[in-house]
């Protein structure tokens, strides 16, 4: 399993799919899920939706599992003597940009590398100081001239870092928020063709997750799920970053804890982690969770959310970090919550009247 | 015993730029320069008449020339690059660590690297955006925040004085090339390129220098060693022929990619010596290769050192020109180089031992 882990979450990684532009990612993933699913549906905005059966008679009660597909990047908004100017798709900190590797999505696909203009070529107040998206450029290596040929404002542009693995359970690289949790996703759906479930599980692929959450609303209005997870990253610990904010690398998941989460919901994920022995720290939430699950929530007449997150350190840099045996047990705590949901399954978790 | 030439023209061509691409896969920082020293010693060998690593670790290799009154004409190219070395060990796969040489902290974030001999791959990260206020995104993230990471499972155990560096790897895109270390291996590729093909009018001093970017140390004692008539060092240098950011005309591009060798009239550690401008200058002329002067001003290399070794010996700078070096992607036209090392080649035949009887 390390290994299928591994190479589908390689492949998944190095695919294109800014947010609103998902659709070579999304290909990617219906090829996976094909054969794990009995139905395999697209939404009028790119969401993917594959449809795995229960047991009970029709109609039956659904749940559905979110992972955003989209990744954060980059769009060309002008092109000056050949090189591109910027801004960002996504919550990119701009002090990341400079010296990255990036593939320009011209006529063709283009290799290129961000710039961070000598400090003579920008204005004053940025010397010595981070560089604002708006002045840093792309150079293509290109001339002038092939430039305004292949590439035309508004065009895409990705992170090109390959991945890179780190020890024998680390990879770091791009779009690992939230390809890591499509991966988890893709897991469940494989282990569920061993295993009977009651209820039909719908595994969405949202798009726009990083801009808008318009995916998580739209698909969560459509399929009806009587429970909907959004299962996403999570700040792991690193260098500089505050103790009381974030979790471990590697050792284990988090369960959200909030307003966006059902208190019956949370409950049930921690009594099966418990059994399980697979280990997670609450993450509390106090206001919203900054994932899917903020739109899943409030979708049609509301539905009864949580969220299960995979730590990640580095998040939205080209070197962002993620364990393997995270994701793998993400993907063993969905399918154990699966198979142990039953017909009153609602009552059990439903608010005293 | 006979001198080994290779007789046909010097020419930049599959063979060099595989070459090119070993050296800048490898990782030589300042003062670690044995992986760049290996691919060099077993290049130049057959070509050589003596060859010495002196205590530095410069490559010193004299290509003798035939007949009477050669001039000793020393060429240098500096084997290393910038980079880091690890300084602390905080466990858990984090190391602190500290710069090699002359690089711009914001280039370091979201970068992975190399590190030591075996390549072991980490990362510099940087905290998530979500957990930075925007008063913290107008400050550049201090070398105090960052790290190394090589992973929490990470096995690998002393790591503390190994080097590291940006762990970009080569590739061709079409006319140009991409990496790291640009500066100074395509100096480096060039210098091997003249020692096959050394003309026999002079004796050639091929110095592979260490240590450039922390000091331009091993130019200093390789040019005492060499004990050379006259001095060329073969560099990098930058080119920021780049769009300024009101539209205004970039007055101080320093160089231009695809403009041709860069020719040194003056820097911060040297004055060129006008004889061998001019010298250069006329072999441009004459076989119609293109030239430009690299804009005097900051910036030095390996001649700031060798000018004033000894009683003195007169110098100029070729370079490469080649964008963003010192971050970890750089960009060079494959013209270019091609241009240098014709421009090198076509100059050095055209040494005539009495080019320093004229006046300076």
């Amino acid at each position: 399993m390390k290994e299928e882990t591994l190479s589908l979450l390689t492949e998944l990684i190095q695919a294109p799919g800014l947010s609103g532009y998902e659709s070579s990612i999304r290909e990617i993933i219906a090829k996976e899920w094909e054969t794990l699913t009995d139905d395999l549906q697209v939404s009028p905005i790119g969401s993917l939706h594959g449809l795995h059966e229960g047991t009970l008679p029709k109609p039956r009660p659904s749940i559905l599992l979110a992972t955003h597909m989209d990744a954060i990047g980059l769009m060309v908004t002008g092109i000056v003597n050949g090189f591109l100017r910027i801004t960002a798709i996504g919550g990119i900190d701009h002090r990341v940009l400079p010296g990255q590797l990036v593939t320009v999505h011209g006529e063709k696909d283009l290799p290129g590398v961000i710039i961070q203009p000598p400090d003579h070529l920008l204005p004053e107040d940025f010397r010595k100081k981070p560089i604002p998206i708006k002045y840093l450029l792309v150079d293509t290596s290109l001339n002038p001239t092939q430039v305004e040929k292949m590439v035309h404002v508004g065009d895409l542009i990705s992170f090109a870092q390959k991945p890179i693995g780190i020890g024998k359970d680390i990879i770091a690289g791009h779009s690992l928020d939230n390809r890591s949790s499509v991966v988890a996703l893709t897991y469940c759906l494989s282990e569920l063709q061993s295993r009977k479930h009651k209820w039909d599980v719908w595994a969405v692929a949202t798009v726009q997750e990083e801009e808008t959450l318009g995916g998580a609303l739209t698909s969560a209005y459509q399929l009806h799920p009587k429970i909907a997870i959004a299962i996403d990253v999570t700040w792991a610990a690193g260098p500089d970053t505050p103790k009381h904010k974030t979790f471990p690398l590697g050792e284990g998941l988090t369960l959200g804890w909030g307003p966006n989460i059902h208190p019956g919901l949370y409950n049930e994920f921690k009594e099966i982690a418990d059994r399980l022995e697979i280990p997670y720290k609450m993450e509390p939430m106090p206001r919203h969770s900054g994932t899917d699950a903020t739109a899943l929530q409030i979708a049609g007449q509301g539905v009864p959310t949580m969220v299960i997150s995979i730590p990640l350190r580095y998040m939205h840099t080209p070197v962002e970090m993620v364990s393997l045996k995270d994701i793998k047990r993400a993907g063993r705590l969905l399918t154990e919550f699966i198979v142990n949901i039953d017909e009153n399954f609602m009552d059990k978790i439903g608010f005293e009247k | 015993m006979p001198t080994n030439t290779i007789k046909e023209t010097p020419n930049i061509k599959n063979a060099q730029i595989h070459l090119l691409e070993r050296l800048t896969n490898t990782c030589a920082v300042s003062g670690d320069e044995g992986e760049v020293r290996n691919i060099v010693l077993k290049e130049v060998k057959p070509f050589a008449d003596e060859l010495s690593i002196d205590a530095l670790g410069n490559v010193l290799l004299t290509h003798k020339g035939r007949g009477k009154k050669r001039l000793r004409v020393m060429i240098a190219a500096h084997m290393d690059e910038v980079g880091f070395m690890l300084t602390h060990d905080e466990g858990k796969g984090l190391f602190r660590f500290d710069t090699v040489g002359g690089i711009d902290i914001r280039q370091l974030v979201g970068k992975p690297v190399w590190v030591g001999k075996d390549k072991i791959p980490g990362v510099i990260g940087a905290k998530p955006i979500h957990l930075t206020t925007s008063e913290e995104r107008k400050k550049v993230i201090p070398l105090d925040s960052l790290r190394i990471d090589i992973g929490p499972d990470s096995k690998h155990k002393n790591l503390v004085g190994e080097r590291a560096t940006f762990a970009t790897e080569f590739v061709r895109l079409g006319l140009s090339i991409r990496a790291k270390a640009l500066d100074d291996r395509l100096g480096v590729a060039t210098l091997i390129e003249l020692v096959k093909h050394a003309p026999d009018n002079i004796d050639l001093l091929a110095a592979f220098t260490v240590q450039e970017e922390v000091g331009l140390r091993g130019a200093r004692v390789a040019a005492y060693s060499l004990a050379p008539d006259i001095a060329i060092a073969l560099d990098s240098t930058p080119a920021m022929d780049i769009p300024s950011w009101d539209g205004e005309e970039n007055t101080h591009y320093n160089t231009k990619l695809g403009s041709g060798p860069a020719i040194y009239v003056a820097d911060r550690a040297t004055l060129s010596d006008p004889r061998l401008i001019r010298l250069l200058v006329e072999t441009a002329e004459q076989a119609k290769i293109p030239y430009q002067f690299r804009q005097p001003g900051g910036g030095g290399t390996d001649a700031g050192a060798i000018h004033r070794q000894r009683s003195g010996i007169p110098s100029v700078s070729v370079s490469i020109p080649g964008r963003y070096p010192h971050t970890a992607a750089g960009v060079a036209y494959i013209q270019d180089w091609r241009n240098t090392l014709t421009l090198l080649h076509k100059t050095l035949t055209r040494i005539h031992p009495d080019i320093l009887s004229n006046p300076r």
